[in-house]
């Protein structure tokens, strides 16, 4: 279980960007963040993270989260990363390897093997000594799914991993996400096209710097917990 | 040309010197150049070795190593450079404009002020060919050690450089790592003050690594390619140098420059001709 506290994250001290949030995430579970732009769900993420400082408290597992980060599987926003690095795509699903290795190991020929069975879950196997410069943004986003794979860890947190990639990639994502939530993860994702929200999550968790509502995707997303996330002008179609 | 640099280095000791310090240095901050110009940390690079200047010249006032109060300036510029960044509006590259600006005019007085037998000259620019056996041993003591701890270190540095969220979102102290590439740049720095001076040791440090970075798909083959033209940029230069009785430190920055100049339009990631035909 994920559960926050009082959350609250300033970048300058003065503005609040995300404010007293306090929820409790039980899983097995894919839940959604859903909020407008500037509505602080990615520093959400951070911050239970700890890439970020705040105030209040968050804890994993019953634990304070700095000692349950091995168990969190993190994949950012694939814009936040640089393209033309010279890694390749075997490579940096390796990355996902480290937190088992300790200071001073190489990745070994077990943790090769584990990079390749995830590649091949994506369906990216022949792509391995590609450069990631060379993928397409769907492959891509395919490739730090398979990093998150190999962590093996209990919570997944995704930052937009749906935004600008082809159908393929999304269904073959979305398959390997649910397949890891039917396995017993918690499973969050920061996501903005609301169109897909009823497919994808069991819980939403809509945020504008406060919480709005948090609940099951059914009993939460209403027009009226949209309304007061977005304002009044938001259009929506289907709901 | 050549011929008279082997007969020279046959006669000459100092020469011989010379050759083996320029490759050392070459090869080390051709490896450490990849992790800089890979983070974005060029100016960084030289805002460092331009800031070791007063350490350097405080070592020789009290009579200690070098290295020691190099290390030490090395790092009180990068924690000062990024505590501005960090606490106030003043943006990354105006503070290090500032800091190592100051630093270097810090250290051109106190080398004055020392009035050692060190001439200012050859650390701004370099002597190579005045190199004593002792500072050859201890360049090739650093770069064994910065060598090492880059081996050691790889696979976190690789991590905190291409990714620092997810390194630090998996518990990894990225900072740690900031200040460990800034000790190794601040060694590099001060060894290859001997060779190019402290004004140049930024060429080495990415013009090099620049290159390699033009032909590399992954970070092995970048670093394996970058301390190979370091080296090769060494000797070419060392050679030229000698031969024409100009500026060694000079002709190694220059001949590294031309490296980077032909791989600019031949390389493959550039792709300069076949663009030019596709435009």
């Amino acid at each position: 279980m994920i559960e926050t506290r009082a959350l609250e994250v300033s970048y300058d001290h003065t503005n609040l960007v995300v404010e007293n949030v306090s929820v409790k995430i039980k899983g097995p579970t894919i839940t959604g963040i859903i909020g407008p732009n500037g509505a602080g769900k990615s520093t959400f993420l951070k911050a239970i993270l700890n890439v970020l400082d705040f105030s209040g408290e968050v804890l994993i597992n019953g634990n304070e989260a700095k000692q349950e980060l091995r168990n969190v599987a993190y994949v950012e926003q694939k814009s936040q990363i640089d393209y033309t690095f010279p890694i390749k795509v075997r490579e940096c699903v390796s990355l996902g390897t480290y937190p088992q290795l300790g200071l001073f190991h190489k990745v070994g020929k077990k943790q090769w093997g584990q990079v390749d069975e995830a590649l091949a879950k994506v369906n990216l196997s022949e792509y391995g000594n590609r450069q990631i410069s060379e993928l397409s943004g769907g492959q891509f986003q395919r490739v730090l799914m398979a990093r998150c794979l190999v962590q093996a860890a209990d919570y997944i947190f995704l930052d937009e991993p749906f935004v600008g990639i082809d159908s393929v990639s999304e269904k073959i994502i979305m398959e390997t996400l649910t397949e890891l939530k039917n396995a017993g993860k918690t499973i969050l994702i920061v996501h903005h096209d609301l169109s897909k929200v009823h497919d994808y999550f069991d819980q939403l968790l809509i945020l504008n710097k406060k919480l709005v509502a948090f609940g099951q995707t059914a009993e939460v997303f209403t027009q009226e917990n949209l309304r007061q996330a977005y304002g009044e002008n938001l259009v929506m179609g289907g709901v | 040309m050549f011929t008279n640099f082997v007969q020279g280095l046959n006669e000459f000791h100092f020469l011989q010197n010379a050759l083996v310090t320029a490759v050392v240095i070459g090869i080390v901050s051709g490896v450490v150049g990849c992790f800089i110009i890979l983070r974005g940390m060029s100016l960084m690079g030289d805002a460092i070795s331009h800031a070791v200047l007063p350490g350097v010249a405080i070592s020789f006032i009290m009579g200690i190593n070098f290295f020691v109060g190099a290390i030490a300036f090395g790092l009180l510029a990068s924690v000062i450079i990024t505590y501005i960044k960090g606490n106030s509006v003043i943006k990354g590259d105006t503070a290090i404009g500032i800091t190592f600006s100051s630093f270097l005019a810090l250290g051109v007085i106190l080398i004055g002020v020392a009035n050692s037998s060190t001439d200012l000259f050859h650390i701004l620019f370099g002597n190579i060919l005045a190199v004593q056996d002792v500072d050859k041993w201890i360049s090739i003591g650093v770069a064994v050690v910065v060598l090492l701890v880059v081996f050691l270190f790889y696979k976190e540095l690789l991590l905190t450089s291409f990714d620092p969220d997810m390194a630090q979102a998996m518990g990894m102290k990225v900072n740690f790592y900031h200040y460990l590439l800034m000790i190794l740049l601040t060694l590099v720095a001060v060894t290859a003050m001997q060779s190019v001076g402290t004004i140049l040791i930024v060429a080495m440090l990415i013009t090099p690594a620049a290159t390699a970075y033009l032909y590399s798909n992954s970070l092995k083959v970048m670093i394996v390619i970058s301390a190979t033209l370091g080296a090769v940029s060494s000797v070419l230069g060392l050679m030229i140098g000698y031969s024409f009785n100009i500026a060694a430190g000079s002709c190694i920055v220059l001949t590294a420059a031309v490296f980077f100049v032909v791989s600019f339009f031949i390389s493959p990631k550039q792709n300069f001709f076949k663009k030019k035909v596709a435009s």
